[in-house]
């Protein structure tokens, strides 16, 4: 149990997406000048990396593995080239499906998060989130720990960020840094006091 | 269109970059630069892609329903993109492990996306390749500066050759190690944006 916990802390403050590995910048610098739209677009990537992380590992471990397909009598096939080609494919459709269930059965739900999810398909963070458990070569409910603490690990860091630009709005920059430039600079603030929880440890 | 190739190639360098001007691609740009080398090399797999799937896109543009044009974009880059990490895993074994997950990441790629969908889907097919030639050249430039003055400053050196002999190792120069910190790549692409919005202030964000 303390493991599981360690992975959802680390993967929160310790290898925050955003703010250690650049992951998911576009949308994270584009959607954060509102705290409103930003917890959407946070609610939206946590349930999203909840989702598609395990059903990921669940494919990789018994379809994509080197020998994953030994209960087909292929023991010695390796179709771990493929992994890219069908981790997009299943985010995809994933976030497709879970768009038109919202839409049916949770309107209240859709209006917060409804135009985020297609957006979401193909950013990096949702990507990454995969990729790094494939390549920790996690098992299932390591994955599911680890899909819950890199969404909510975003979701902290573009609410921080919109928190930040909605007072920054305020301020009188240089004219060549209003806007983008100075939201970099932010960003880079807030990774940096991030920094100031490295060593923390279950 | 009216712009000549070459016109086309200069003008997504510094006009239209897609770093720093359009806020594209810059997911993956930043953790790659704390070396030349994986800059360098991540740059050429990004124009190299980008090049080729714009010019794939482009070539079957007509026959694309309107619909399912995104997926197509994807699996058309995502094949590329296997291409590719096979091709570095085969040859270049321990660049592709420095890279890690960032080679896959071309997938999700901001400007790939942006160029398939924005341009190649109206153009033909040479044009198509140029811009994602031109496009790769832009997200190389920046990424290129960051991790000069990223190596330089961080570790003294430059494509792993020593240029300012480290107090470590009997020089001069005592190390900046916040440069080798990731967070340092976010102040310098701010300095980057600053630098070129004040050349060009039809760039700046109005009020």
């Amino acid at each position: 149990m303390v493991h599981y916990f360690d992975i959802v802390i680390r993967s929160i403050f310790l290898e925050n997406l955003p703010l250690t590995f650049f992951l998911g910048m576009c949308t994270f610098v584009a959607i954060s000048k509102q705290v409103k739209a930003a917890v959407g677009l946070g609610a939206a990537v946590l349930f999203i990396q909840v989702i598609t992380v395990p059903i990921n590992n669940l494919i990789y471990t018994y379809l994509l593995k080197p020998g994953a397909l030994a209960w087909a009598g292929q023991p010695e096939l390796d179709l771990s080239f493929l992994g890219l080609l069908t981790y997009i494919a299943i985010i995809a459709a994933v976030v497709q499906i879970l768009e038109m269930v919202i839409d049916r059965f949770l309107p209240a739900l859709y209006n917060t998060l409804g135009i985020f999810l297609p957006l979401l398909t193909v950013n990096c963070a949702i990507f990454a989130g995969t990729l790094f458990m494939v390549e920790r070569d996690y098992t299932f409910g390591e994955s599911v720990a680890y899909g819950f603490g890199s969404g909510a690990g975003f979701f902290l860091a573009v609410v921080v960020l919109a928190g930040i630009r909605e007072r920054l709005e305020y301020a009188d920059p240089p004219a060549g840094l209003r806007g983008l430039g100075l939201t970099f600079i932010t960003v880079g603030w807030i990774a940096m006091a991030f920094m100031g929880l490295a060593g923390l440890e279950m | 269109m009216a712009e000549t190739n070459l016109e086309l190639l200069t003008s997504s360098v510094f006009k239209r970059n897609p770093i720093a001007l359009l806020v594209l691609g810059i997911c993956s740009s930043l953790a790659v630069t704390g070396q030349m080398t994986t800059a360098l090399v991540m740059s050429i797999c990004v124009g190299l892609v980008t090049a080729f799937s714009s010019m794939t896109i482009s070539l079957v543009r007509h026959q694309i329903p309107n619909s399912v044009r995104i997926g197509l974009q994807i699996i058309v880059a995502a094949t590329l993109v296997i291409l590719v990490d096979q091709y570095l895993k085969a040859y270049y074994f321990s660049l592709s492990k420095q890279l890690s997950i960032y080679v896959g990441l071309i997938i999700t790629n901001c400007i790939l996306l942006g160029r398939a969908e924005g341009f190649a889907m109206s153009n033909p097919p040479i044009p198509s390749f140029i811009d994602g030639i031109a496009n790769g050249l832009g997200y190389g430039f920046i990424l290129m500066s960051v991790a000069s003055v990223r190596e330089l400053l961080g570790s003294g050196s430059l494509f792993g050759i020593e240029i300012l002999p480290l107090t470590t190792n009997g020089g001069w120069y005592l190390r900046n190690g916040l440069l080798v910190l990731p967070v340092c790549g976010f102040f310098l692409i701010a300095l980057i944006i600053w630098t070129l919005r004040t050349l060009d202030p039809n760039q700046q964000e109005k009020e």
